[in-house]
C-alpha cells in the first residue's frame, strides 16, 4: 500500500515545551486513521503539522508527494491536496453556506460562478444540507455548520481529509449527524486522518488507530486494538473513556 | 452698527462648502494612504512593517497645527514661493488622517479571528485572496463606527486650516465677527453648521451598520 501520509521522527516544541517527541506513523490510500490520546498528548499538533500549519524542528513529513518539512514547500500546492476541518468550524460569517463553498473553487481553481454553484449544490447534498444553501452560518446549528465546513473542504476535491476534533463542540445528537457524514466519506474511499475523542466511532470506522501519549506514538494498530490494549496507558485511557 | 444679515449667512454657507470639500479631500486622500499604511503595518516583510510603524508614530505624535505649518512653510523653503492654502491644508489633513486611519484599520483587520486566515489558507487561497475575499469584508463591518467617528473628527479639525490662510467655516465666523462684533450669535450659528455636517455622518454610520448586519445578527 502506498503511503499518502508518512511522518518520520517528527519533533516540535512550543517554546520550552516539547509537544512532539519523535512521532512516526503512516497512513495509506483509502485508510481512515483515528489519532487518539489525552489532551496535551500532541495529537492536534501532529495533525496541524501534516497541513504545514505548524513548522517542525526535526524529522520528515511526506503528504501526497509533498515534502512538508522542506522550508521551500509550496504550501498552496499542498493545500490543494489536503482538506482540513476544524473544531470551531471556521466558516466565513459574511457568506452564505453556498458562498462559503463556492469561494475557494472560484479563487483557486478558476471555476465559473455557475459551475461553482453546481458544485456547491452537489457537496451540500452529500452532507444532507441542500436546502440550507442560502443560510448564513449564524442561522445554522453547530452540527449543520460543521457539515457545511466539511462540504467546503470536499468541494476542493482533496486527496486527504484531516479532521481536528470536529465533534468536540457539539452535543451528542449533533455529533451523530456529523459522524454520519464522515462515515459516508470513509465508505466512499476518502483517505482520512481524524483526531477524535469518539472511541466508538474510531472502533467502527477507523482502519488504523494511533494512540499518542506524551508527544509520541505509544501504540498503533487496527480499530480492534482498542478492545485489546497492549500498554497500561492505553488500557487506562480506553477504560476512562468508556 | 451692522448686524447679522442674510449676506453673512450666505458667506458662512460658502465657507461650509469649503469645510466639506476640505474634509472630503482629507478623507479620500487619508483613506487611500491610510489603507496602504494599514496593509504595510501587517505586511509579512519586517522592513515594510517597521517603516509603516515609524510613519504612523511620527504623524500621531505631531500636532495637526504643526503639521500644517511644516507643510505651508516647509514647501516655501523648498523654493516654491506661495503654496495655495487649499493645497497646504489638503496635504496636511491627508497626511494627518492617514496616520490615524491606518492604525484604526489595522486594528480592525487584526480583530478578525486568526482562524479565519487559517481556514482560507487551508483552502489554498493566496494571501491577496484571503485578504480581499475573507478578511476585509469582515473588517469593514468592524471598522464602520470608528471610521465615521474619525470622519467627524476630520470635519472639526479642518478649522485648523485657517492658520495657513484657508477660509473655512470657523475662519469665516471670525471674519464676520471682526466686522459686526456679535461673537455669541455668530459662533452659535457656526456651531449649528458643524452639527448639520456631522450629524448626518453619524446617522449614515448607523444605517450602514444595520445594512452590513444583514443575515447575521
Amino acid at each position: 500500500m502506498s503511503a499518502v501520509v508518512s511522518l518520520t521522527n517528527v519533533h516540535k516544541r512550543f517554546g520550552a515545551v516539547k509537544v512532539l517527541n519523535g512521532v512516526s506513523f503512516e497512513v495509506g490510500r483509502g485508510e481512515v486513521a483515528a489519532v487518539i490520546g489525552q489532551s496535551g498528548s500532541g495529537k492536534s499538533t501532529a495533525l496541524r503539522c501534516i497541513n504545514a500549519l505548524e513548522r517542525i524542528e526535526e524529522g520528515t513529513i511526506e503528504v501526497c508527494g509533498h515534502a512538508v518539512h522542506d522550508p521551500k514547500l509550496d504550501r498552496r500546492a499542498l493545500r490543494r491536496d489536503v482538506g482540513i476541518v476544524f473544531q470551531s468550524y471556521n466558516l466565513f460569517p459574511h457568506l452564505t453556506a453556498e458562498q462559503n463553498i463556492m469561494l475557494a473553487p472560484m479563487c483557486v481553481k478558476s471555476l465559473s460562478k455557475a459551475d461553482a454553484r453546481t458544485l456547491a449544490q452537489d457537496v451540500l447534498a452529500r452532507v444532507g444540507l441542500a436546502e440550507k444553501a442560502d443560510h448564513y452560518p449564524e442561522q445554522l446549528s453547530g452540527g449543520q455548520q460543521q457539515r457545511v465546513a466539511i462540504a467546503r473542504s470536499l468541494a476542493m476535491q482533496p486527496k486527504l481529509m484531516l479532521f481536528d476534533e470536529v465533534t468536540s463542540a457539539l452535543d451528542p445528537q449533533l455529533t451523530g449527524e456529523v459522524l454520519k457524514v464522515m462515515e459516508d466519506l470513509a465508505r466512499g474511499g476518502m483517505t482520512m486522518i481524524l483526531v477524535t475523542h469518539e472511541m466508538s466511532f474510531a472502533r467502527k470506522v477507523a482502519t488504523k488507530v494511533v494512540y499518542m501519549h506524551r508527544g509520541t506514538v505509544w501504540e498503533t494498530g487496527p480499530g480492534a486494538m482498542l478492545d485489546d490494549p497492549q500498554t497500561p496507558e492505553l488500557r487506562k485511557f480506553v477504560g476512562g473513556e468508556m | 452698527m451692522p448686524t447679522f444679515t442674510i449676506v453673512h449667512l450666505e458667506y458662512l454657507s460658502w465657507a461650509a462648502l469649503w469645510t466639506i470639500g476640505l474634509s472630503a479631500i482629507a478623507f479620500l486622500g487619508g483613506g487611500l494612504l491610510g489603507f496602504a499604511m494599514a496593509l504595510a503595518r501587517i505586511s509579512p516583510n519586517r522592513w515594510v512593517r517597521n517603516a509603516a510603524a515609524v510613519y504612523i508614530q511620527i504623524i500621531q505624535g505631531t500636532p495637526l497645527l504643526i503639521l500644517l505649518f511644516l507643510i505651508y512653510f516647509g514647501v516655501a523653503i523648498l523654493g516654491f514661493n506661495r503654496v495655495p492654502a487649499i493645497l497646504a491644508a489638503g496635504v496636511g489633513l491627508t497626511i494627518y488622517a492617514s496616520g490615524f486611519l491606518a492604525e484604526i484599520w489595522r486594528g480592525c483587520i487584526e480583530s478578525v479571528p486568526k482562524t479565519q486566515w487559517e481556514a482560507a489558507e487551508c483552502l489554498a487561497m493566496t494571501r491577496w485572496q484571503r485578504m480581499t475575499r475573507v478578511i476585509l469584508p469582515q473588517a469593514v463591518k468592524i471598522a464602520t463606527p470608528s471610521t465615521v467617528g474619525f470622519m467627524v473628527q476630520i470635519v472639526k479639525n479642518t478649522s485648523l486650516a485657517s492658520v495657513v490662510g484657508f477660509i473655512e467655516l470657523s475662519q469665516a465666523g471670525k471674519v464676520i465677527n471682526n466686522s459686526i462684533f456679535e461673537p455669541f450669535k455668530i459662533f452659535v450659528i457656526v456651531a449649528i453648521f458643524y452639527f448639520a455636517i456631522c450629524f448626518p455622518l453619524s446617522t449614515w454610520s448607523r444605517s450602514l451598520e444595520r445594512k452590513l448586519n444583514v443575515g447575521r445578527r
